[in-house]
């Protein structure tokens, strides 16, 4: 089985400072660069030199114009990098710089037929201007029709004297096609039809759920199929007291490990339907299954488990799994 | 202290694989039984377990754990994980035997990349700050070193090519290989698109899932698992500057050890074809090289015809090993890289005794 996943998150990084000077130029349509041990500059700047690894002793401004140092063509663009529309990855080594930066040329009409080695290039900034190296929005050939105007333009709202850039926020997206091995694939179709695969390892006759292909204890393939009962005993918990983004019970509610009747390992899953005060080790818990048209491959196809008000299960009967 | 030997390699199929996930437990099972019975070992008889992957390629935290269900971990084992390619946690399992605490190892590799949105996900392992966030894909950033290259007369589009066609070549020998193409002709691969001017498809490594393993042992313990161990000589990781634009693209600082004599095999991990040519002059650049007229570069038909991320470094360490275990080499040595410009760089050097 497969399924498209996505991860989103934020990367917030402080800057420091080398790198909060040169975003926050950028951000007021400057760049800066810095002169290492050996005289060579550097723009973007080193934070230490190459060499002594000193930070630098100062910065100063470079470019904006440059050479196109190397180059390829993206015919289609990923998600995210700087333009929408088939354009240039370049090394870029700005005027009184020694070193190049990465970043894109929008070739303009004539795209990459317009591409070569030595071409001059401006900046092109962004409207909107954060600290950040997407503040510059592309380069563009010397000459464009709008590169030397936007390289000039909006000089007063530069000059507004902001604060400094100390912080940079990265957005990351990233998509995954997860697949689920042959055995995961089992379980979560065991689900959809209100049975519980395991399965019984040949070596040590341990019986594991969720089906896992692979006896962790011993490293040999499992084939042998178990169906267990959706009954179990409580072997740990936890009261989650503490709200938190995407929760789907509203706080206080139970977390607890469960060894089910004949299972050798505790799965994890939500105790409710009782006060969370009552729930104890050895308690006698049975799967809660959602409405059988809501039955589906995902491990919620279980609402949760409740008490069954049977007498608590002896002690040795769970002892080898706390 | 000790001297370490290479007694066993094992590499799995590679290719867009739906039996497998990202926790590589399914591709690793097989091949530990082929190293446990080249060898006679159980696992219970492996001193140390180290191992190489990305949980960015497999998309969840901790994705490395799930790998340890292969092993089978009781009794509690001893265990590593680097978060780079296998080739570093060879690197790792070769330091814990000379110091003595192991005296042999099992060392794998697992990658999946054909889950993971490539281009995308490897702009992440590029400078956070002002690189990543432009997401800038590896074949991209290779292209631009291959035209500085070109530029430079370092190299051709035809030399490229001929790397390539002697790739697919090889790899017609290997059952292991992604793809292969017995007699692929210069003209027309010349002839093919460009996927990222001056890069062509077939100068890029496929993408592809798999896994490899090796297994390390001790001077005491070696020859009575292996007939002709590939003993270590010599071991080494260099690493370039992170900064793109501040290193020259077209060369390396120097990767091997001062002194040293043509090898007769090199497996050399270079996942775009010019990258290959770079890593030739590298390590043949002068008298006392590695690499010399008499080199055979990439028996196995090398990452570009298979590349599983996080596995394809330690198996060219696995293939130069298997060349001197298998007496058709006295000498060889395995490359293993991380990052899409050769930013990190490992040589492994390994002779009959």
């Amino acid at each position: 089985m497969r399924a498209s996943m996505e991860i989103t998150f934020d990367y917030t990084r402080s800057l420091g400072p080398v790198l909060g000077p040169f975003l926050t130029a950028l951000r007021d349509q400057r760049i800066l660069g810095a002169r290492d041990s050996s005289g060579r500059v550097h723009a973007p700047p080193f934070e230490f030199d190459p060499v002594t690894a000193s930070p630098p002793a100062g910065l100063f401004e470079v470019g904006p114009a440059g050479t196109v140092m190397s180059w390829t063509w993206v015919a289609q663009p990923l998600d995210g990098q700087p333009l929408d529309r088939p354009f240039a990855w370049a090394l870029i080594r700005l005027d009184g710089a020694d070193t190049s930066m990465l970043h894109a040329v929008d070739a303009g009409p004539a795209g990459h037929a317009a591409m070569r080695t030595g071409m001059r290039v401006l900046p092109h900034w962004a409207e909107h201007r954060v600290g950040s190296i997407r503040d510059i929005a592309c380069f563009e050939p010397e000459g464009a029709a709008g590169a030397d105007e936007a390289a000039t333009a909006d000089e007063a709202a530069a000059g507004d004297a902001a604060e400094p850039v100390t912080m940079t926020i990265t957005p990351v997206r990233l998509r995954y096609q997860h697949t689920a091995s042959p055995s995961e694939s089992a379980y979560l179709r065991g689900l959809a039809e209100g049975r519980l695969i395991g399965q019984r390892c040949p070596a040590c006759e341990q019986v594991y759920i969720p089906s896992r292909g692979t006896c962790p204890a011993d490293g040999v393939p499992i084939d042998t199929v178990v169906e267990l009962p959706d009954a179990g005993t409580v072997t740990t918990f936890s009261v989650v007291n503490v709200g938190y983004p995407g929760q789907h019970v509203k706080p206080p509610y139970v977390a607890a490990a469960i060894l089910l009747d004949g299972a050798d390992i505790a799965f994890h899953h939500l105790v409710l339907g009782c006060d969370p005060a009552e729930v104890h080790l050895g308690m006698r818990v049975k799967a809660v299954w959602k409405p059988r048209e809501e039955w589906a491959t995902t491990a919620d196809t279980i609402s949760h488990f409740a008490p069954t008000g049977e007498p608590d299960a002896p002690y040795e009967t769970y002892a080898r799994h706390l | 202290m000790t001297e370490v030997a290479i007694v066993a390699f094992a590499q799995s199929p590679v290719g867009v694989r739906d039996d497998s996930t990202t926790g590589g437990v399914e591709m690793l099972v097989p091949i530990f039984r082929e190293v446990y019975e080249q060898t006679g070992l159980t696992r219970r008889d492996i001193g140390f377990w180290c191992s190489g992957s990305s949980d960015y390629l497999a998309g969840r935290a901790f994705s490395f754990v799930q790998a340890v269900d292969a092993i089978g971990a009781i009794p509690p084992i001893m265990e590593s994980h680097v978060e780079m390619d296998g080739a570093w946690a060879l690197y790792e399992a070769w330091v814990k035997i000379l110091t003595g605490e192991a005296d042999t190892a099992l060392v794998y590799g697992f990658g999946k990349s054909s889950g993971a949105e490539l281009g995308r996900v490897l702009a992440l392992q590029l400078d956070p700050y002002l690189v990543a966030p432009l997401w800038p894909d590896a074949t991209s950033v290779a292209a631009l070193q291959a035209r500085l290259g070109i530029e430079a007369g370092r190299w051709t589009e035809k030399d490229m090519a001929q790397v390539v066609a002697r790739s697919l070549a090889a790899a017609a020998r290997n059952p292991r290989a992604q793809v292969s193409e017995a007699d692929a002709r210069l003209e027309d691969l010349l002839a093919r698109p460009y996927v990222a001017d001056p890069l062509r498809a077939h100068d890029c490594a496929p993408v592809g899932d798999g896994a490899a393993v090796v297994i390390l042992a001790s001077a005491e313990r070696a020859r009575d698992l292996c007939e002709r161990p590939a003993w270590i000589s010599w071991i080494g990781h260099r690493i370039e500057s992170g900064s793109l634009g501040a290193r020259d693209l077209t060369t390396l600082a120097p990767l091997g050890p001062a002194s040293a004599t043509p090898v007769d095999v090199a497996e050399l991990h270079a996942p775009f074809s010019h990258q290959e040519i770079l890593l030739r002059q590298a390590l043949g650049a002068d008298e006392s090289a590695l690499i010399g007229a008499g080199t055979e570069i990439n028996p196995s038909g090398g990452a570009l015809t298979a590349n599983p991320m996080f596995a394809a470094g330690l198996a060219r360490i696995g293939y130069a090993a298997q060349a001197v275990i298998d007496g058709r080499a006295g000498r060889a040595l395995g490359h293993a890289t991380n990052g899409p410009v050769l930013q990190q760089n490992l040589v492994c050097v390994m002779e009959a005794r």
